[in-house]
């Protein structure tokens, strides 16, 4: 029978919601049990957020100075050995999971499931190939630990259970960690927004908003319904912002409920990063633009004459 | 200090690719093929830092069938100083790539390893990451920024909380971001300089590695279409096509 362990996403003490994703992708498998594994060099706070997820049978801790900061060289070892005994091992496939989840496998010696979309069957997944444009099923060898990274984008969160998890400390002892990788610094645009990755709404700009200058206007819209900001390639390349607000293939893969691409063609790369967003709206000037294709609601005009009135049609 | 640099070969990024009607796998017969993306920025990197004096030699490397050639010259004559062309006639999972990465590795000693962050086609996102640890050595993915200084590399990486900076000692692996830099474009004089560039080739086989992929693809789908949606004539009709659907 299957143990899962689902490796937790975390910045600072704030848990992240991938771990929920990753939990429900943890319980389509039907396992016996779901652990959850925090590392961090002061777990508790993280570790309680853990143990409220529905399904959650316990939350393990591993607290050492070391874990201050996700390296990827100085989780793994640690990761590698916690999956002793366990049938599979979940991460969420963010910049996180995608960093430390193939170095925990190779250690392990087997193959990782890349973003998984669906569970078939508990050796049986779905994922993604070649931008989004065909979905392959595999199947991984049942003699050996499954490694796999869980796409946030197609699952919800786990609810909060009636009562809390078990949390217990786990003693990982004999693993020399490397210190040949070292943390300088975080660089994060500070913002008051909702965050794109968990946002219900999101309004991204292109590069048809022309400028760092003029993005303001996407900004004050989305305050105004309150929704995250994002961006495309063209316009994080441009410098009209910064780097984690792209959206697609290389950036976020994202699904709110409502998703507004302004000024955005609608390329392959950036539409990947939509495919499961609720409802699409599309304003382009250009009423031949590809996003018009896939858009659930399209809006033809400048965008620089339209924001401004759909601003007041908000009243 | 030498640098290898992962070269692979993947279907063009404008082909809009087609599953085959009996779920076996995806059109591939007759597709323009290309550089991966990554893979171009990796070896625009590595030649970056041979210009400045930093590395002395830069070396593509390709796992995949007899005709990887033509490709592989194109890094040759990108500026490349030599190839490896690892022959294989089957498709290689990441784990069998990192394993042969680190096969090349004990045997060219290089400073530096810089693979593309994924390749488009399969989109894995593995092998740099695995290479690092069966190698046990520092991974810097998803660069967007290097920099290389007494034995070591300080490497901003894009995350998807902002931008993160980390130093590694070398040797070390780096798998590169998009906007780490842009590719130079290959000039025909180049073309034909690359000709005389030599490509040791190498059958996996004769590597010694354990091929033991435990991953099996089974079907091939086209992903669940959407269904085209309505146009509205201005942003009142917008907004209350919005409302209606209780979204604002
Ligand atoms: C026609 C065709 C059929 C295929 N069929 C299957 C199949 O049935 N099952 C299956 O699992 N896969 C199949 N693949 C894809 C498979 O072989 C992938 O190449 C492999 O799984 C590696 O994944 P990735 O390249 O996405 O790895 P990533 O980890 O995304 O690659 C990252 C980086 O590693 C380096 N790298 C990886 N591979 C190579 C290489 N070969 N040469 C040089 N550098 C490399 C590059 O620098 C690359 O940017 C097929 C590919 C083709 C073209
Ligand atoms: C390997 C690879 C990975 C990639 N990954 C990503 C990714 O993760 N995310 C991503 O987004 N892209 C990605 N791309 C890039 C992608 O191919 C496109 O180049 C990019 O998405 C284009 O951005 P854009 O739509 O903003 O710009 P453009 O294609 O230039 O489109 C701008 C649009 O704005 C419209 N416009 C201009 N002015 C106005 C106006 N005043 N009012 C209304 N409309 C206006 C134009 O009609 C046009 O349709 C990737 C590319 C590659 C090769």
């Amino acid at each position: 029978m299957s143990k899962i362990l689902v490796i937790a996403e975390h910045l600072g003490d704030k848990l992240n919601s991938s771990t929920a994703r990753a939990v429900s992708a943890a319980a389509a498998v039907k396992p016996d049990t779901i652990d959850v594994l925090v590392l961090s060099d002061a777990p508790d706070a993280i570790a309680a957020e853990a143990a409220k997820i529905d399904g959650v049978s316990r939350v393990l801790t591993v607290a050492r100075p070391e874990n201050v900061h996700a390296l990827a060289a100085v989780l793994a070892p640690q990761i590698a050995k916690a999956a002793a005994g366990y049938s599979h091992v979940f991460v969420p496939s963010t910049t996180f999971g995608k960093d430390v989840a193939p170095r925990v496998a190779a250690l392990l010696g087997v193959a990782q499931v890349s973003d998984v979309m669906s569970v078939e069957a508990a050796h049986s997944f779905k994922r993604p190939i070649y931008a989004g444009n065909a979905i392959i099923t595999v199947e991984a060898d049942a003699n050996h630990t499954v490694v796999a990274t869980i796409r946030s984008a197609s699952w919800a969160a786990a609810g909060n259970a009636a009562s809390s998890a078990p949390i217990e400390a786990l003693a990982i002892d004999n693993v020399t960690l490397p210190t040949h990788t070292r943390f300088v610094e975080l660089k994060q645009g500070s913002s008051d927004r909702p965050d794109l990755q968990s946002a219900g709404k999101v309004v991204s700009g292109g590069r048809g908003v022309g400028s760092k200058e003029n993005f303001e206007i996407i900004y004050k819209f989305a305050d105004r319904i309150g929704a995250a900001v994002g961006a495309s390639r063209a316009a994080v390349d441009a410098g009209y912002v910064p780097s984690e607000m792209q959206v697609g293939q290389t950036g976020k893969i994202i699904a709110p409920e409502l998703y507004m691409a302004i000024g955005i063609s609608g390329a392959i790369q950036h539409l990947t990063g939509i495919k499961d967003a609720g409802t699409i709206v599309a304003i382009n000037k250009d009423g031949e633009a590809p996003i018009f294709e896939i858009a659930d609601i399209g809006l033809v005009g400048d965008l620089f004459k339209l924001i401004p009135e759909l601003e007041q049609a908000l009243g | 200090m030498k640098i290898l640099v992962g070269y692979k070969r993947v279907v063009d990024y404008n082909v809009r690719i087609q599953v085959k009607p009996d779920g076996t796998g995806v059109v591939t017969d007759g597709v323009k093929l290309s550089a991966n993306p990554f893979d171009d920025i990796a070896l625009e990197e590595a030649l970056r830092l041979r210009e400045k004096g930093v590395a002395t030699e830069v070396v593509v490397v390709g796992i995949g069938p007899a005709d990887l050639t033509a490709h592989l010259r194109n890094g040759l004559a990108m500026g490349a100083n030599r190839a490896i062309h690892v022959v294989t006639a089957d498709a290689v999972q990441p784990l069998t790539a990192a394993r042969v990465f680190l096969k090349l590795i004990e045997k060219e000693q290089p400073g530096l390893v810089v693979l593309g962050k994924q390749a488009i086609d399969d989109d894995a996102n593995q092998t740099g990451q695995m290479l690092a640890a069966l190698w046990d050595r520092p991974q810097a993915t998803f660069a967007s920024k290097v920099e290389i200084t007494d034995g070591k590399a300080t490497v901003t990486r894009e995350v998807d909380a902002g931008l993160e900076v980390i130093e590694a000692e070398l040797p070390a692996v780096i798998t590169t971001d998009l906007r780490l830099n842009e590719p130079r474009f290959i000039k025909l004089p180049d073309i034909m300089k690359a000709k005389s560039k030599p490509i040791d080739s190498i059958e996996l086989g004769s590597l010694g590695v354990e091929a033991h992929d435990h991953l099996k693809t089974t079907h091939y789908a086209a992903p669940a279409k959407r269904s085209k949606g309505v146009m509205v004539k201005d942003a009142a009709e917008l907004v209350a096509a919005l409302k209606q659907k209780g979204l604002l």
